[in-house]
């Protein structure tokens, strides 16, 4: 049976357990509800639970494992002269019966023995879905039937099926922490593996970086630098150009808003603002790429200055108007928390409103905003399809806007996309420049959260 | 007295200049505002103005033989026959025929550009449907190369000189008399809405690309909603206030903050090299999104939870339900709304995602519309990454009006996430 199809009557098995589980309640009480220690329908989720649980467990151990275990008798059941190949000639067999068995393209003709193989493979897996659907199905009525002769009517139906819906919450719950794990290990693994090829000195500290390995041995000229001095630059430089457009920005129309800005004004102007928070990455990376760097470029060849047409100005002002939302409805909140009283207080003793923001407002908000534009920066720091898009790929060590640099963020793409072999340092290149980037991000969130918490505490 | 006058002065002398400085403020106040406008404005004129083009066509009318000795010498009239005849030859004969005073090698095949080379597959097609066509002549609209649509469109221009254009000086005057005879014309694109990806910018659409978004939004629908809603109800109504506790909570605001292409590498290290999920594929794409996405619904979540008011909690287990039922029965039902918005909102982010997905392999070229969540496939806003880099002109406009379709997906799920809101926020 398909495994869609195998869900499917799963899923019409546990119905038919409800009911039968309802019905049994029913007629172990004689009718009288009130001699159940449960509503019926708690006997019925109950035998449900007993039906389906057990089963979709036994499918899921299945799946992970059949694959393995089939491939690995096929592969012990192969000719002595196959199976002595080395491991990776040994798997581009395998490679090559699976494809045979799926009707794909081989990579090479296949002979009698492939064939034999592919064919015991085949058998194999109907073998083990035929016994699977079997087992899954028997073990879905064994259960139902387990929790059918249990029901009685002082059993605590209701809280057993009640803890099942906590350990299920309580699941669901952690698979934060899960989350943050995996992408530890994930990133830190690969990065480990990178810095047994690479040391950490070279990596941090090193101004060269290119990241084209050698194939053969006699190549020429790649033989690989994994300096990543150039490419923080880049990301600060083209960062510290987004800050530059967006906090004056967002700080500015955040204290309009709420503090000039009449009710119909504001109600109008922030959602329109806010649209820019919604637009895709990659639309901002099209517009940098199509419109904004080709007009920086000729504006910049009338004044007779040389720009690239790949400049980081073009990226970093593109990410300034992304975030120019982000900056502006953070500090919009915090300077709406900033108590009244203050703002009375100064208007009391004869300041103008602008003084009174510049002298008052913004003093006791600073710590919040702060916070704010940390989390801004960070953003900007992850931040990946606008600089894929309009930024460059050389790693230029420069501090001038108008060149090309490129960023973390870049170089972790280009080094993904496409083919890759998992163990050159090419590939583990680009797990270390994410580990940076979690870590960089990280920290910066941690200090904004602290922040942005410890300021709302002062005044709550 | 003599004080009080001199400070009333003094402060007199400044007020000019602090009004000023106040007039400046609230000037630079605006500004910022009218500027955050401005580019809004200016963003989606400038996507507007470049991809509405794109919804039309240029299309070529042929009178086509469907020459029964040229398709079909054995006048078998059987499927195989009729599929593997040469119907881009059929095109050229045609071509030919319209101008028969083309002669030479190089102005053929001048000639043959016109014509894209998806004409050839439209008529395949149309003589499958229905091989009685096979021996009749017919009028047929086939699509026009792309650097004919460009000229059409006026992106090639026709005072350039003819080394600099794309078109030289015949194709250009045969585009003309095409035109004198009626059998040029600029129509709706329906390949555009249709169509999977392709090399050549006339005969892409982003129907694939559609439909993989599609998958990839259900996957993530499916799993994220369930996960999240529980995740917040058990934080908001189960947890009991402990270290643990904290510690989730800390995860999940850290990883609302951490950069979409990190889930990106835990897909590839976790899903594709450790689960060895297919590569491409949207399902994949839907369990990178659902981790970037539970942040957003969870947090969503306990806000519509925490508006719940707790009187409504106390009046259900006082009349004596459990947590569970107190939960399921009265509070889930009163918070949904709220969960919905914030669901809907963190579907539109993962609609709009890129870069994770490029790191999971969904940049492949692919022409197929997948058929299922395991299909290789890509999704809109990956398409527009892939025709953002395509050097073809015609590419720049297929690109924004692929913007256009995908950013009134997003509008749509957003107008509609406020709708919710408006329509069933309670004030308590």
């Amino acid at each position: 049976m398909e495994s869609p199809v195998l869900l499917l009557v799963l899923l019409g098995l546990s119905a038919l357990a409800y009911q039968l589980g309802r019905r049994r309640a029913l007629s172990v009480a004689g009718g009288q509800i009130r001699q159940l220690h449960s509503l019926p329908s708690y006997y019925g989720y109950h035998v449900a639970l007993w039906c389906a649980v057990p089963a979709l467990l036994l499918f899921a151990a299945w799946n992970a494992f059949e694959g393995s275990i089939v491939t690995q008798t096929v592969v012990a059941d192969l000719p002595a002269h196959i199976r002595e190949l080395p491991p990776e000639q040994l798997a581009l067999v395998v490679n090559d019966i699976r494809n045979i068995v799926g009707g794909n393209i081989v990579s090479k003709e296949v002979d009698a023995d492939m064939q034999a193989a592919a064919d015991h493979y085949l058998h194999l897996r109907n073998l083990s879905r035929a016994a699977l659907s079997v087992s899954v199905l028997g073990l879905a009525i064994a259960g139902a039937a387990f929790a059918l002769t249990r029901v009685r009517r002082e059993q605590r139906a209701r809280n057993a099926v009640e803890r099942a819906i906590l350990v299920f919450l309580i699941a669901s719950s952690t698979l934060a922490i899960f989350t943050t794990i995996g992408i530890v290990l994930s990133v830190l693994f690969e990065s480990l593996r990178f810095f047994q090829q690479v040391s950490v000195t070279e990596f941090l500290f090193g101004l060269q970086w290119s990241p084209q390995m050698a194939i053969r041995e006699d190549q020429v000229g790649s033989s690989g630098a994994f300096g990543a001095v150039p490419l923080f630059a880049g990301t600060m430089l083209i960062s510290a150009i987004a800050m530059v457009v967006a906090v004056p920005i967002g700080l500015m129309s955040a204290i309009y808003l709420s503090e000039y800005a009449g009710r119909k004004f504001r109600a109008t102007a922030k959602p329109m603002l806010e649209i820019l928070a919604g637009i895709p990455t990659v639309v901002y990376g099209f517009f940098a790429a199509l419109t904004v760097a080709p007009f920086i470029r000729d504006s910049g060849s009338m004044l007779g200055l040389d720009v690239s047409s790949e400049s980081a100005l073009a990226a970093g002002l593109v990410m300034g108007i992304m975030i120019i939302p982000f900056v502006s409805s953070l500090s919009d909140d915090v300077i709406n928390a900033v108590p009244q009283a203050m703002r009375d207080g100064a208007y009391g003793l004869g300041a103008t409103r602008s003084e009174t923001i510049r002298k008052v407002i913004i003093p006791a908000a600073l710590p919040g905003i702060v916070g704010g534009i940390l989390l801004a920066v960070s953003r900007a720091i992850g931040e990946t399809m606008i600089v894929v898009m309009a930024a460059g790929l050389s790693a230029n060590l420069t501090a001038n806007p108008l060149e090309a640099v490129t960023t973390v963020t870049v170089q972790i793409v280009t080094l993904l996309v496409g083919d890759q072999e998992f163990d050159s340092p090419k590939t583990l290149a680009a797990f270390a420049l994410g580990l940076m980037l979690f870590l960089t991000t990280l920290v910066l969130n941690v200090i904004a959260l602290h922040v942005v918490r410890k300021y709302r505490e002062q005044y709550e | 007295m003599k004080d009080q006058q001199q400070a009333m002065e003094l402060v007199r002398a400044s007020l000019a200049r602090r009004y000023a400085a106040e007039r400046r403020f609230r000037v630079a106040g605006l500004t910022a505002i009218l500027l955050g406008l401005t580019f809004v404005s200016f963003l989606f004129v400038s996507i507007i103005a470049n991809g509405h083009p794109a919804f039309w066509q240029t299309v070529i009318q042929l009178e086509v033989k469907f020459d029964s000795q040229f398709l079909d010498p054995t006048g078998e009239r059987s499927p195989d026959v009729l599929s593997a005849a040469d119907y881009g030859g059929l095109v050229k004969q045609t071509l030919r025929e319209m101008f028969p005073d083309v002669s030479g090698r190089r102005d053929k095949r001048e000639l043959y550009g016109l014509v894209s080379t998806g004409a050839a597959y439209q008529l395949r097609n149309m003589v499958m449907s229905e091989p009685a066509l096979v021996g009749s002549t017919k009028k047929v609209w086939v699509p026009a190369d792309d650097d004919v649509d460009m000229l059409m469109k006026g992106h090639l221009s026709r005072e350039a000189p003819e080394a600099e254009r794309r078109l030289s000086d015949k194709q250009v005057a045969w585009i003309d008399d095409l035109i004198g005879m009626g059998q040029l014309e600029k129509r709706f694109n329906t390949t555009f809405f249709t169509a999977g990806d392709s090399r050549e910018p006339e005969l892409a659409g982003i129907w694939g690309a559609a439909v993989g978004s599609f998958f990839t939004l259900v996957v993530t629908l499916c799993l994220s909603f369930p996960v999240g809603v529980a995740a917040a109800v058990y934080l908001e109504e189960f947890a009991p206030q402990n270290r643990w506790t904290d510690l989730i909570e800390v995860n999940i605001n850290n990883l609302a903050a951490v950069p979409s292409i990190v889930f990106g590498l835990l897909g590839l290290a976790v899903f594709l090299n450790f689960f060895a999920l297919p590569r491409s594929a949207p399902v994949v794409g839907g369990l990178v999104l659902t981790l970037m996405t539970l942040p957003t619904i969870i947090i969503a979540s306990r806000a519509a939870l925490k508006s719940v008011p707790p009187s409504i909690r106390e009046a259900a287990l006082g009349i004596g339900s459990s947590k569970v039922q107190m939960v399921v029965h009265h509070v889930l039902p009163l918070a949904l709304p709220g969960m919905l918005t914030g669901t809907i909102i963190g579907m539109a982010q993962a609609l709009g995602e890129t870069a994770p997905l490029l790191m999971i392999g969904m940049v492949a070229f692919i022409v197929d519309i997948p058929g299922s969540a395991f299909d290789p496939s890509t999704v809109l806003p990956v398409q527009i990454y892939l025709w953002a880099d395509s050097p073809e002109r015609a590419f720049v406009e297929k690109t924004s009006a692929a913007i256009m379709v995908l950013l009134s997906f997003l509008i749509v799920m957003n107008a509609f996430a406020i709708m919710l809101r408006k329509r069933f926020e309670r004030r308590w």
